[in-house]
């Protein structure tokens, strides 16, 4: 193809169609409650390193809905495992569990 | 000729409505409206009131959503239309017997009377927000729940409420969709009560700032929608769409909240000179019990169940016994108004079926 000397920024459309489902999946096997959270924020209102990081499980999920695996990570990889959030969560995700589970299937370095 | 005539004659008097006990437990709105109908039918009415006074959470009421109707003025609308039905204040149902097609129902004061059809109306109790311990009602010293506010709009004294609040909180749901209280349904009259306290909140302290922390506000009905439109526009109410995780309290005995600005994903903070928790519907204490004694269907939470949730929400699963209102689920108050008269038009149908 001819260049014409510039090029399109990619574009930043969150794109289902191209959603790797294995590895979610595998997660909804694993941890059937991840389906339940309703994005209240609850989990991140008491986050113990949310204040000074952005760490969201809300958010992690959401992006793992979305496909964004990247993304994701970056809000679970400051998690201390303090477990917080589990005693918050008004649906009774065990959240905890759920964050250990994320990490197995996504291999966080 | 004269047989035909009088066998229509009969027919259009509906004698069997003379010759019928209706019993109604529970004198809330629904219990008072289907007494009310049923009384104005020609059936000889009994409601049976547990507290010692008729009117339910109505009569603590200050005013209505969506238009800010006053509560007392339903109240005596309602109450107009139950002159000549016998009533019992202070009274609850001891027990229960079926003799051939008839209930024989026997009160806490010793009374007992005959009943061929019995409504069953004993409502809702709010949830109680100190179980909800990390909200701090009953601990710290500024936190409310929705039905002290409406006591404060009705008499103007609590003393939990500061001079001049600079910032005033509402958190929704507290009770309600929520597991680890034990209830996972929605209480479907909180968001609206909420932005209608909101309003009226900031009419009183129009200086004050407010916000109201949701996680879906839920206004379906005719007119909520325009009042969340006022709420917002009128009144600069703050909606910030996450539930609050924890209320602790400073050293001036302000309360700060934590919740997560989900639309922006940051944690947020805030100091309030008070906090109004949206107590949700659970269901009424003594429903139990009734349910015990009629052995009637109850679900998971202790709401009772009808014949099914559309067709037949009216109807027990025991023959002549009927519901109306809050006691089979959270209900706003037209829609308790409506069910005691479509009670009131089954127990007729029923009473008539079994001339």
């Amino acid at each position: 193809m001819t260049g014409f000397g510039y090029s399109l920024t990619p574009s930043s459309r969150i794109n289902l169609d191209d959603k790797d489902k294995e590895k979610w999946n595998k997660l909804i096997d694993l941890e059937p409650d991840v389906l339940k959270c309703m994005a209240c924020g609850s989990c991140t209102a008491s986050c113990t390193a949310g204040i000074f990081t952005k760490t969201s499980l809300r958010s992690a999920i959401l992006y793992l809905q979305n496909g964004q695996e990247k993304q994701a990570m970056e809000y679970v990889k400051s998690c201390l495992l303090c477990g917080k959030c589990f005693m918050v969560c008004p649906r009774a995700i065990n959240t905890r569990h759920l964050l250990l589970s994320i990490s197995k299937i996504y291999t966080l370095k | 000729m004269k047989t035909d005539l009088y066998k229509n004659y009969i027919k259009n008097a509906n004698t069997h409505r003379m010759n019928n006990n209706v019993i109604i437990i529970g004198g809330g709105p629904s219990g008072l409206e289907a007494s009310a109908q049923l009384h104005k039918m020609g059936y000889k009415v009994f409601l049976i009131e547990k507290d010692s006074q008729l009117g339910g959470h109505l009569a603590k009421w200050d005013r209505l959503f969506p238009d800010s109707i006053e509560a007392k003025s339903i109240l005596e609308n309602i109450l107009e239309n139950i002159n000549g039905v016998k009533y019992f204040l202070n009274t609850e149902v001891e027990s229960i017997t079926l003799l051939d097609k008839e209930y024989n129902v026997i009160l806490s004061n010793g009374t007992t009377i005959p009943a061929t059809a019995i409504l069953v109306a004993c409502g809702f109790d709010l949830f109680p927000a100190e179980k909800k311990e990390e909200y701090g009602y009953g601990i710290y010293d500024h936190v409310i729940t929705n039905a002290d506010l409406e006591n404060w709009f009705k008499t103007g004294l609590d003393d939990r409420i500061v001079k001049n609040p600079k910032r005033i909180g509402f958190v929704h749901c507290v009770g309600s969709r929520d597991e680890k209280a034990g209830n996972r349904y929605c209480s479907k009259v909180c968001c609206a009560t909420a932005v209608k306290q909101a309003c009226e909140v900031k009419e009183a302290f129009p200086d004050a700032e407010v916000f109201c922390f949701y996680m879906d506000l839920r206004m379906f009905g005719k007119g909520y929608e325009e009042l969340y439109l006022k709420a917002q526009k009128d009144y600069g109410v703050r909606f910030i769409r996450g539930r609050v995780s924890e209320v602790a309290e400073n050293i001036d005995k302000q309360l700060v909240i934590k919740a997560e600005d989900t639309l922006s994903g940051k944690p947020v903070k805030v100091t309030l000179d008070l906090l109004v928790l949206m107590a949700g519907m659970k269901n009424c204490v003594s429903s139990a019990k009734i349910a015990n004694l009629f052995s009637l269907k109850t679900d998971e939470y202790g709401f009772f169940t009808g014949k099914d949730s559309i067709y037949k929400l009216q109807y027990s699963n025991k023959e002549g016994i009927f519901h109306a209102g809050a006691c089979t689920g959270p209900k706003t108050l037209p829609e308790s108004l409506h069910e005691a008269r479509a009670a009131a038009l089954a127990i007729d149908n029923y009473i008539k079926s079994l001339e």
